[in-house]
């Protein structure tokens, strides 16, 4: 119900960190303005085409605004999901169950680090388009997407929650 | 009994923690707090033993080669930290002086800085440090870390440290 059914998007390019972008809170949009589908549209072709992106936020495209697309399908560590979506506004309404995990992020390519995040969620937001409010339940690791992406919308990294001092890791490169 | 203070740094090759640790045991010193990390690949292990003389410790691993050791007669812990742990992390562009600023301010506002550790990734600049602050200091601390963090062009968060206990 809440997947992504939009136009075919453009790939944009991944900023990353220290953008001042992906440090600015994010404007609140019109969920049905041509732009916002357009962004949306754009922000699943560039996900899809990253390898191993589960989901991406309009800041790490350079663009101020809260919205962003997730897609954990696959992925070992998920429970619950819906697919690709795409959401705008995003707020986390309730949140329980913490647990630590490691995560990264396509705009800090070379480090990871351990976050708490809940491990259930219900999340209140907009779907593109139509502009229809939707509720989102999941846990797991879609739910850990959501808060990753959900922060990038306030300009926070996972830096900025990382467990500790010993609690970033240089990402590991394989040759 | 004697408490030593011990630091070897050099090129990291695998086994040298094994060669470290065994030279120690070897004169019978217990290891008791330490720690080992790689930093841009150069070998770093800091530790505090028990046992043998200085002599006897910088005897037993002034032999290992490539790497340069430290060793120290050090009195029993004399500073306890007390306080309400919080977590500072801090990212921006690299620059000269981030680290100094930082912690001067947490050192203003009566922090101790219990564990400290930074990386330079590309041109990003990651700090992050654990610390005890007095009570009812942290708003205060969080206002003046903002300020240091806008001089230098660095994006700034503290917030509290909450234990796992299971
Ligand atoms: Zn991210």
């Amino acid at each position: 119900m809440i997947a992504w059914d939009g136009p075919a998007g453009r790939v944009l390019p991944v900023v990353t960190a220290p953008a001042p972008v992906l440090s600015a809170v994010g404007a609140e949009v019109d969920p049905c303005s041509p732009e916002i589908v357009q962004l949306a549209a754009d922000l699943v072709a560039t996900m899809r085409v990253s390898p191993g992106c589960v989901g991406l936020a309009a800041p790490q495209v350079g663009v101020g605004a809260q919205v962003f697309c997730v897609d954990v399908t696959g992925h070992p560590k998920a429970s619950t999901t819906h697919g690709v979506f795409v959401l705008c506004n995003a707020k986390v309404i309730e949140a329980s169950r913490w647990k630590a995990g490691r995560e990264g992020c396509m705009s800090v390519p070379d480090l990871t680090g351990d976050v708490k995040r809940a491990g259930r969620v219900v999340v209140s937001a907009t779907l593109p388009g139509s502009g229809e409010p939707v509720t989102v339940t999941t846990d797991a690791f879609e739910a850990r997407a959501l808060q990753h992406e959900i922060d990038h919308c306030a300009g926070k990294l996972f830096l900025d929650r990382v467990a500790g001092a010993h609690a970033v890791y240089q990402r590991k490169v394989y040759l | 009994m004697h408490e030593l203070a011990i630091t070897v740094i050099g090129p990291d090759r695998p086994g040298i923690v094994a060669d470290v640790s065994e030279a120690l045991a070897a004169v019978g010193a217990n290891l008791t707090d330490s720690t080992m990390t790689r930093l841009r690949g150069h070998f770093t292990m800091t530790l505090i033993c028990t046992g043998p003389s200085p002599a006897e410790a910088e005897a037993a691993i002034g032999t290992l080669s490539g790497v340069v050791t430290q060793v120290r007669q050090v009195s029993p812990e004399t500073y306890a930290s007390s306080g309400e742990p919080y977590v500072v992390s801090v990212h921006g562009a690299d620059r000269l002086g981030i680290v100094a600023a930082v912690t001067r301010v947490v050192a203003a506002a009566g922090g101790n800085i219990t564990d400290l550790s930074t990386r330079l990734a590309g041109t990003l600049y990651v700090l992050v440090a654990e610390i005890d602050l007095p009570p009812a200091a942290a708003d205060e601390l969080a206002e003046q870390l903002a300020v240091a963090g806008a001089e230098l062009g660095v994006e700034v968060t503290l917030r509290r440290a909450e234990p796992e206990i299971l």
